[in-house]
């Protein structure tokens, strides 16, 4: 066997390898997806039914994650965070995947600043969403396609 | 998971009224339940599903998370320096068990 047939073999097993793994990430239970309808009623849930207005919240993040396994968000609310006015509450919310809220975060005058970055899982392209609810009840809204190359598994 | 390490990221002194940035990380496989092994059964779900801050035993700030939280889970967030005094952190998982961690401030 020459050294290229040789090289060659080593890359198709590396490629099996690969393909092995695609196919472990791609063996997500369909099923379970949550849809754009759940995601809602969560919301509504979150802000009592009102509509959230759009404004005031801004949600970072990549438009392509390469890797749905861990795609990094920010979520910042303009907010002087003081007694009378500030940000009660951050939720994340990930329409498409299998459960669709990320995480909440609680917040209160001792914060200072709304703002909040973390980690999270995407199955597939998706929008995601990102809602923050005020000390006066009020809520605002910010939203985001993301690409998913390859979806995180986690859900 | 008994050596679940975690780490936090606070600076170690502020003057009074600025606003610092906290950061921390847990090593925690955040097992979302979605998850099969090679014989075809479910991997149980077994997250961290709340996280807290107190400042000298007073929560300061708290965080649901949900199953789509990365493994390992990253959080920074920000905190009005007040008094000083020792943060403590405790992330809480599935099973029960509560991580610690903790660190000090001296505010002028």
């Amino acid at each position: 066997m020459s050294d290229r047939a040789l090289g060659r073999a080593g890359l198709t097993r590396r490629q099996i390898l690969i393909g092995t793994a695609g196919i472990g990430l791609m063996a997500m239970p369909r099923w379970v997806q949550a849809t754009p309808a759940e995601a809602a009623a969560a919301i509504a849930k979150i802000t009592g039914g009102a509509k959230p207005a759009a404004g005031r919240i801004t949600l970072r993040l990549p438009q392509i994650a390469e890797n749905g396994n861990s795609v990094q968000f920010a979520v910042a609310v303009d907010s002087p965070m003081s007694e009378a006015d500030h940000v009660k509450s951050i939720h994340v919310i990930a329409e498409e995947n299998p459960f669709p809220q990320v995480a909440t975060f609680y917040l209160s005058p001792a914060n200072g600043k709304a703002e909040v970055t973390m980690r999270m899982r995407l199955a597939k392209t998706q929008t995601v969403r990102a809602i923050a609810v005020m000390s006066n009840g009020s809520a605002y809204e910010a939203q985001q396609e993301v690409k998913v190359t390859i979806g995180g598994c986690g859900g | 998971m008994a050596d679940i390490k975690a780490r936090v990221k606070v600076p170690s002194t502020a003057a009074k009224g600025e606003i610092i940035e906290i950061k921390t990380m847990i090593a925690h496989d955040m097992e979302s339940g979605q998850r099969k092994d090679k014989s075809g059964k479910v991997i149980p779900r077994q997250i961290i599903n709340k996280f807290t801050c107190s400042l000298n035993g007073k929560e300061v700030f708290r965080s649901d998370w949900y199953t789509a939280v990365s493994a390992n889970p990253y959080l920074s967030f920000f905190l009005r320096a007040s008094e000083s005094g020792t943060f403590d952190f405790a992330w809480h998982d599935d099973n029960g068990s509560i991580y610690k961690a903790s660190a000090p401030i001296t505010v002028s």
